[in-house]
């Protein structure tokens, strides 16, 4: 319980407590632009797992420190996107991307919304549909009313005449 | 009456949420199960913090049910469960083994030699790449494994005597009596 | 002594609110006009109770009497006032007893403000707020009573969360507030409604300004919270679909989508089951926020300290609400009638259109944030669903949103002939596709199809509000003549939602550029060193320790040139406040219409040596002036002459040609 509230307590502060002496923010290089634009899209699509509500890039904690420089060791070394990832769920398990994988078990969270959104749609479609039957039906109850009145006048002037 | 029935759709539908919601409850979403479970430990070789001349490594822990129990001094709740691990340790039912996570040697030896030390050997992590690779995220964390060196559970947290009563020695126990 | 009156008060307070729960109701089932009458004396005294209760409790806070144990773990004697005062409801407690306020307040405002409403419905009305006011009263009294004591009284408190001493963070709650609660209007409105069984536009036409109003107070609130992010955090972001964050933008989609659903059935008298629906919707949600963000079912940076135990309370008395007013809509629905009836191509269907798309984008923040639950809570794994996702999904579903935005204005009611709405908007088309298409090219920022879609988006939204303002206008231009319809009954709404949907596209613009065409760097510096971002020079000249009341800080100055000319002096700190020794970031911003200038400080190195992050962000201040222009907008169709004429209207006799089709008579 003591961890947890210790943990919470971390993460309340974004991370910006610093257990011991780490850089805040470190400067990692690369000799590619295009391997430092990976590297910060890698990053940011990994969880901090101390802070639980926070990417890898944004957070400030120890573990997120060393994580990041694990990736960026392992970019150095030729690693692609997939192998970063590989080795990082085979120790910590799905939870450390911060995307959910795109696997059978996931498909509720990638496809649900759409499943959702089409049904809602084809229901609206359904009670449109069917309201315009309702008021051709009630046109025509309206028009059998407007006929009496206009046969009722007829003979109520032909009363009076 | 399936016109009626549509409407009573948001209800069930919340009714539905309520249950989730009463069940996560009862859940902790802090915790992090290991993917490790049921596959063998990493391999590591580690300084020992007693003795630097000598490694710790996988080996040592293979061939017997071992425990292997993650610490550090600057961790509040290890220091909580340090008399827990001292009286583990008496029972001498147990093979402990610690990994001292990114720590300052020095302290660590003192901490140890000042309350007690429960472990056959300590490895010490310096930088906490072994950690990683044991899917380490917060101290402090205990792994048991079998004598064929698969890990067979993960304890997160701080070890309670009812921990170590309920889950740890009756594990330990079945572990001893599987067959070679 | 004055905690314990504080504390006694409260128990008057929820003693009222049994009364004004109770009676009424019956008396309006029973036709007892003694009971019906007890209403509004009983929402007044509930009022007042609460507002002594949290008197005493602002009171203990600026006296500095640690002796209760909520002002010893949040207040300080060094604490500057306005945050002493502003700690009250920086912890679980305090902000309980802020939301009981708020409720009791609104209560209170419906019970004087309301005229002409039939006594009986108001009763229920009221009682509704009552039953509710009993949950969050009782939720005080029995699980956190914020004027516990302690004992012994420790000599210093606690100290505020440092993050919290800001003035927008001070004020960011009682903004959420005023709309959480203010939604609960809207739901008593429709309980009573459903419990008359009388659902009509007149239902409509009461609920609506009050709807539109606690709408206006939540988006103030969300767009404020995402303004401090920017400024506190230190690393330039504005929103992170934090599972509390996403609590507070569920009812405000739900809201938005209510707000345009009442319209129709105010004006045209359809969707009536839907709009009662969706008002049932957005307080729900409203009380799933509470209960995320208090009972540590969801981890989030945000969250109050959990606690399942008040978890299992609210949770239960969120059941009865909302499982209560859906089982009273399951049975009640069926027999309302059909309003108005519309074709297929019509303002209706596309407002219709908008709501399944709000709805929907609130199914997948909803799906989004429970996912990690409903995971673990069935046995398939833990799995994270973050940032990435639920940007993914909003920046998919929205498109088609804006799309129908355009479309809206300019079509007509019950039928609008699809060849004369395709004319009108042909020529927006093309040019807004001409537009996104320039946008995405690679010349201009390194091209991004991002900013091609949402200079698209914003370029036919705007051309549909001007073809809009232009039909309206076709034969009386001039801002006098603006001005005459603007005060006309209507002219608020429509001019509303000029602004409102302006405020929209100004959003899209701000939140796309702001994302896609940032430059930030990390990077050490020595005073003196020079660093190059974005066409801006940035020199460090040091940093000083410099002292604050209630806080050490290490204050840099950097000076920012661009072609040699002075830009601006900016001075980021790193702050560690006395009490809970956390280190804490002040960002040195240079705020500008078109691009803000962002510098905070990392950590220090040694030899006068700083880490240190550098922003260019572009139009990000766009993103909280749409916001502020969608509350505007809000606001000055809530305050529309139509609203305000039933209270004139026994003053003046009405001319003749100006009163309004039976309907819009005040008498249900």
């Amino acid at each position: 319980m003591k961890k947890l509230l210790t943990l919470l307590l971390l993460c309340l502060l974004f991370g910006n407590t610093a257990l011991q002496a780490t850089t805040t923010l470190e400067s990692y290089r690369f000799s590619d632009k295009q391997d430092e634009q990976r590297f910060k899209s890698l990053v940011s699509q990994l969880r901090c797992l101390v802070c639980q509500n926070e990417s890898l890039a944004d957070s400030d904690a120890e573990l997120a420190h060393d994580l990041r420089q694990e990736v960026y060791e392992m970019m150095l070394a030729g690693k692609t996107n997939k192998q970063v990832t590989d080795f990082l769920v085979q120790r910590y398990g799905d939870f450390v991307l911060y995307n959910p994988p795109m696997k059978p078990s996931t498909w509720l969270i990638w496809f649900g919304p759409f499943v959702v959104l089409v049904i809602a749609v084809l229901l609206l479609f359904r009670s449109l549909r069917r309201q315009r039957a309702v008021t051709q039906q009630a046109i025509s109850d309206e028009e059998r009313k407007r006929l009496q009145q206009a046969l009722q006048q007829s003979t109520g002037k032909d009363a009076q005449s | 009456m399936t016109r009626y029935l549509r409407y009573l759709v948001p209800l069930l539908l919340f009714g539905l949420l309520a249950a989730l919601l009463l069940r996560g409850l009862s859940l902790d979403p802090k915790l992090v199960p290991s993917p490790l479970i049921g596959k063998p430990m990493p391999a590591f070789s580690l300084s020992r913090l007693e003795d630097p001349s000598r490694t710790l490594s996988d080996s040592d822990l293979r061939g017997k049910v071992s425990i292997l129990n993650v610490w550090a001094t600057w961790c509040v709740s290890c220091r909580a469960e340090h008399e827990v691990l001292l009286q583990l340790a008496r029972t001498g039912k147990v093979n402990l083994f610690g990994l001292d996570y990114k720590d300052e040697r020095s302290s660590a030896q003192r901490w140890l030699s000042r309350l007690g030390n429960p472990y056959s050997a300590n490895g010490f992590d310096e930088d906490g790449r072994v950690g990683i690779n044991w899917g380490v995220y917060g101290t402090p964390e205990t792994f048991i494994m079998d004598r064929k060196g698969i890990i067979r559970h993960k304890h997160i947290g701080p070890l309670t005597p009812e921990v170590v009563d309920k889950e740890i020695l009756p594990l330990i126990a079945s572990l001893e009596a599987e067959s070679k | 002594m004055i905690p314990e009156l504080g504390h006694f008060s409260l128990i008057l307070a929820l003693c009222m609110a049994v009364v004004l729960a109770v009676f009424p109701l019956i008396g309006s089932l029973n036709n007892t006009p003694g009971w019906v009458a007890l209403a509004k004396p009983a929402a007044l005294a509930q009022f007042c109770f609460t507002a002594l209760s949290f008197a005493c409790l602002v009171n203990a806070f600026l006296a500095n009497d640690f002796s209760v144990a909520y002002v010893a773990e949040n207040g300080n004697t060094l604490l500057p006032t306005l945050y002493k005062i502003s700690a009250v409801w920086g912890a679980h407690e305090g902000s309980l007893l802020l939301w009981a306020l708020i409720l009791t307040g609104w209560t209170t405002a419906v019970a004087i403000f309301t005229r002409n409403l039939p006594p009986v419905t108001l009763a229920r009305v009221l009682s509704v707020m009552g039953i509710i006011s009993i949950g969050f009263l009782s939720f005080l009294l029995f699980t956190s009573n914020p004027f516990a004591r302690v004992y012994p009284a420790p000599l210093e408190g606690g100290d505020l969360n440092p993050l919290l001493q800001d003035p927008g963070l001070a004020i960011h709650p009682p903004m959420l507030y005023m709309g959480y609660v203010g939604m609960s209007v809207a739901f008593s409105f429709a309980i009573a409604a459903l419990i008359g069984g009388k659902l009509d536009a007149t239902w409509a036409r009461w609920s609506r300004p009050w709807t539109t109003v606690a709408w206006v107070f939540l988006t103030i609130g969300i767009t404020l919270g995402s303004w401090w992010a920017y400024n506190e955090l230190g690393w330039g972001g504005w929103w992170f679909w934090d599972p509390v964050e996403n609590a507070s933008f569920m009812p405000w989609l739900a809201a938005t989508a209510l707000i345009h659903s009442l319209a129709v059935t105010e004006k045209r008298g359809a969707f009536k089951r839907w709009t009662v629906l969706l008002s049932l919707l957005a307080f729900s949600l409203s009380l799933l926020g509470t209960f995320l963000v208090r009972s540590g079912v969801l981890t989030s940076v945000h969250s109050f300290a959990a606690d399942p135990a008040r978890g299992l309370f609210i949770l239960v008395f969120l059941s009865i609400v909302i499982g209560g007013s859906l089982l009273l809509y399951a049975w009640r629905a069926p027999d309302v009638n059909s309003g108005g009836r519309f074709d297929m191509l019509s303002r209706e269907t596309l407002l219709l259109g908008n709501n399944v798309l709000l709805v929907a984008i609130t199914a997948f923040v909803l799906l989004g944030t429970l996912a990690p639950l409903i995971y673990d809570a069935m046995g398939w794994g833990k799995i994270s669903v973050g940032f990435p996702w639920f940007t993914t999904m909003f920046v998919i579903f929205t498109p088609f949103m804006v799309f129908l935005m355009g479309m809206g204005p300019l079509t007509r009611w019950k039928h609008q002939d699809p060849a004369q709405l395709a004319r009108t908007l042909r020529i927006a088309f093309v040019i807004s596709i001409a537009a996104g298409v320039v946008a995405a090219l690679p010349i201009l920022h390194g091209g991004s199809w991002q900013a091609g879609l949402a200079v698209a988006l914003s370029v036919w939204l705007l051309a549909s509000l001007l073809l809009s303002l232009r039909q309206r206008h076709r034969h009386n231009v001039g801002v006098a003549n603006i001005w005459k319809s603007f005060r006309m009954r209507g002219g608020g709404s429509y001019y509303g939602m000029i602004i409102a949907h302006l405020g929209v596209v100004v959003f899209i613009i701000g939140v796309t550029f702001a994302t896609q065409f940032t430059q930030q760097e990390d990077v050490r510096m020595s005073p003196g060193q020079t660093y190059e971002l974005a066409g801006y020079s940035f020199r460090f000249d040091g940093a000083k320790p410099v002292p604050g009341p209630n806080y050490r800080a290490d204050r840099a100055s950097f000076l920012v040139t661009r072609d040699n000319r002075e830009v601006a002096t900016l001075h980021p700190e790193k702050r560690t406040y006395t009490v809970q020794t956390k280190p804490m970031t002040e960002s040195g911003i240079d705020v500008g219409l078109f691009r803000d200038l962002y510098v905070s400080l990392g950590e220090s190195l040694g030899n006068g040596d700083w880490s240190v992050r550098l922003y260019y962000k572009p139009f990000v201040r766009w993103i909280w002036l749409g916001g502020i222009m969608i509350a505007i907008g809000g606001l000055c169709a809530a305050l529309d002459r139509r609203y305000r004429i039933a209270v004139s209207k026994r003053v003046v006799a009405p001319e003749p040609s100006r009163v309004k089709a039976p309907g819009k008579k005040a008498n249900a």
